[in-house]
């Protein structure tokens, strides 16, 4: 097993606001909206340096999502930002028409994903919200694992044109990927070479699979990682090769188990290469109010649950 | 293409006979409020309105214009194609199977003079602000046009976008709304009362104009008027009111005709008070 170490915690969402600084140096184009969030989605650099391009919209995510719609038709390259839950289940139609149906270049960026968000409780930990953005046609999926990717991704998503959902949270988690990693969309990222299993993590569960991976090999399992930051377009090269490679997967995901990664996954398994598979996702639940650490833990998220999962599937080989 | 008044009734009424013939074509479609507000369409696009057929999406330069009530696309499509952005013969492929002139406006398929795609209401407004904003970054000192039905109004967003446009100044919008009384299930004012449009938009900060939708030379004055009060710190909208149905005696004023398609006898009675002035597709 690689050795993955980290030397501070820090929130996704800091990788955010400094990948939309970053941005938003490299391109005048680049623009942010925000539905009264902007403590919370880190705009407040961006705002800071380009006042003249930051639009504060107030509590109306309806509007917000219809307004970069239109600010694309000027040649801006929009990036809206409120948390996962009024980023997406909230303005569901106003993103199908007005940004996927209609082909326009908005990023929705979405903080607070999933149950990690804690004491607020289940109004604003979306489960579900992986799912509604990749059945939408040409829309991308995007769910980093740490700070610098988070920073990495969103700096790429400016590049590229086309509705991109970026998925990010607010717990301070350990930043292991490196600083200066070139953020390819669509391709997935080896995190440790293994033989008896695959592991297919995003998000926050990447770092969790890893502390999966470390107890496995100190019982002789030798686990193979690989981080899908790119739910949609999914990696699909990446994922048969492994599967073939160990014959047998475990998907794990801060999401429920229907509409997400692992459904992707389980898909494109169950089409080329029949494979056994276990799902480490919220069981078809919402979420509830506590410390993000007891909530991972309840909902059979942490990396004890991806050990088990990992003997499960081991066994139907 | 720039029309003198007598030029734009004459068009009006080749309009009115395109979106006759493409709903009887497809027997669906939305007759009604495309008849009601084709005087305002024809004079948007060949008096008001500075734009180019030859179509770029970004428009920078130019005046654009939002259609939010997507169900009368008949009436978008045929002055789109009668100004240059499409060839006429197309509107023959209204609504049926792989044709660019959908069932509701899309940019999905590639027909030139569509920016966004409507059809589920209520959305239109916030583009055409989205769109404002972008010209004001952009230093770009044209403008930008919306159309938005009564009924549509009942949709919230439309508040949303109402209360954002004049707290950030976006003056270089006009937008419209047909107050044709009208909507699918009957009159709005038993459906579901829009009260009074005047107040609302004034009370949340636009420059509220009223305009007959009907009077071809009215209406062009209304929104020339429209053109002059932009700039000014405030939103323009045009409450516009029409006639449902409008220059078909039997289709007019009711709900009815809506989204019904007219049989042969009564296309052929609705042609006759409709002459033929810029030639048939």
């Amino acid at each position: 097993m690689k050795k993955y170490t980290y030397t501070e915690k820090k929130d996704t969402r800091s990788g955010f606001g400094a990948g939309l600084l970053a941005a938003g140096k490299k391109n005048k184009e680049v623009v942010a909206l925000c539905a009264d969030l902007v403590g919370s989605l880190k705009m407040q650099d961006f705002i800071n340096e380009f006042p003249d391009r930051f639009i504060q919209v107030g509590i109306a995510e309806a509007n917000m999502i219809g307004m970069a719609a239109g600010l694309t038709i000027g040649g801006k390259i929009p990036f809206t930002g409120t948390f996962a839950n009024f980023s997406t289940g909230r303005v569901y139609d106003q993103i199908r028409q007005s940004v996927a149906y209609s082909d326009k270049n908005v990023k929705i960026c979405a903080s607070h994903a999933g149950l990690t968000l804690g004491e607020d409780g289940a109004t604003h930990q979306i489960l579900e919200d992986i799912g509604l953005m990749k059945m939408l046609p040409g829309m991308t999926v995007i769910n980093p694992c740490d700070y610098n990717q988070t920073k990495a991704a969103t700096e790429a998503i400016a590049e590229f044109h086309g509705p991109v959902y970026l998925r990010f949270g607010r717990p301070v988690v350990p930043v292991f990927t490196p600083a200066d990693q070139k953020f390819e969309i669509g391709k997935a990222w080896m995190v440790n070479e293994g033989t008896d299993v695959s592991i297919f993590a995003t998000g926050h569960l990447v770092w969790e699979a890893i502390l999966a991976g470390e107890k496995l090999a100190e019982e002789g399992i030798n686990v193979e990682i690989i981080n899908i930051h790119t739910i949609k377009p999914l990696d699909e090269e990446a994922v048969l090769k492994s599967a073939k490679k160990t014959g047998c997967v475990v998907t794990c995901e801060e999401h429920n188990r229907y509409g997400g990664l692992g459904e992707s996954i389980a898909q494109l398994l169950s089409t080329h290469t029949p494979t056994p598979m276990e799902f480490v996702a919220v069981n078809d639940s919402f979420g509830e109010s506590g410390k993000p650490e007891e909530l991972m833990k309840k909902y059979g998220l942490d990396s004890s649950n991806i050990v088990d999962a990992v003997k499960k599937v081991m066994k139907r080989k | 293409m720039t029309l003198n008044n007598n030029d734009l009734k004459r068009m009006a009424s080749q309009v009115r006979r395109d979106i006759l013939r493409m709903v009887y074509e497809c027997q669906s479609g939305h007759p009604g409020g495309s008849l009601g507000c084709t005087d305002y369409f024809v004079a948007l696009y060949f008096k008001i309105m500075k734009h180019d057929p030859s179509f770029n999406m970004d428009g920078k330069g130019e005046d654009i214009f939002f259609l939010s009530n997507g169900h009368i696309s008949p009436v978008f499509y045929s002055v789109l194609a009668r100004s240059g952005y499409f060839d006429v013969e197309e509107l023959k492929t209204f609504r049926k199977i792989n044709s660019r002139v959908q069932g509701h406006p899309t940019t999905h398929e590639g027909l030139p003079g569509i920016r966004i795609a409507s059809g589920s209401l209520g959305q239109g407004m916030s583009v055409a602000i989205g769109a404002a904003l972008a010209k004001k970054m952009n230093k770009d000192h044209s403008l930008v046009f919306s159309l938005h039905g009564d009924g549509e109004l009942q949709e919230g967003q439309n508040w949303e976008a109402a209360m954002f446009a004049p707290f950030n100044k976006v003056d270089n919008l006009i937008s419209a709304v047909d107050v044709n009384g009208q909507q699918i299930d009957g009159p709005t004012d038993k459906v579901l009362g829009l009260a009074d449009l005047h107040q609302k938009f004034s009370a949340f900060g636009w420059d509220v104009m009223h305009a007959d939708g009907n009077d071809m030379d009215g209406i062009v004055t209304a929104l020339e008027e429209a053109k002059t009060r932009t700039g000014k710190g405030k939103p323009v909208m045009i409450l516009m009111k029409t006639v449902m149905g409008k220059g078909v005696d039997f289709m007019e004023g009711s709900h009815k005709w809506h989204g019904v398609a007219p049989n042969e006898k009564q296309l052929g009675e609705a042609l006759s008070q409709l002459e033929e002035t810029y030639g048939d597709f």
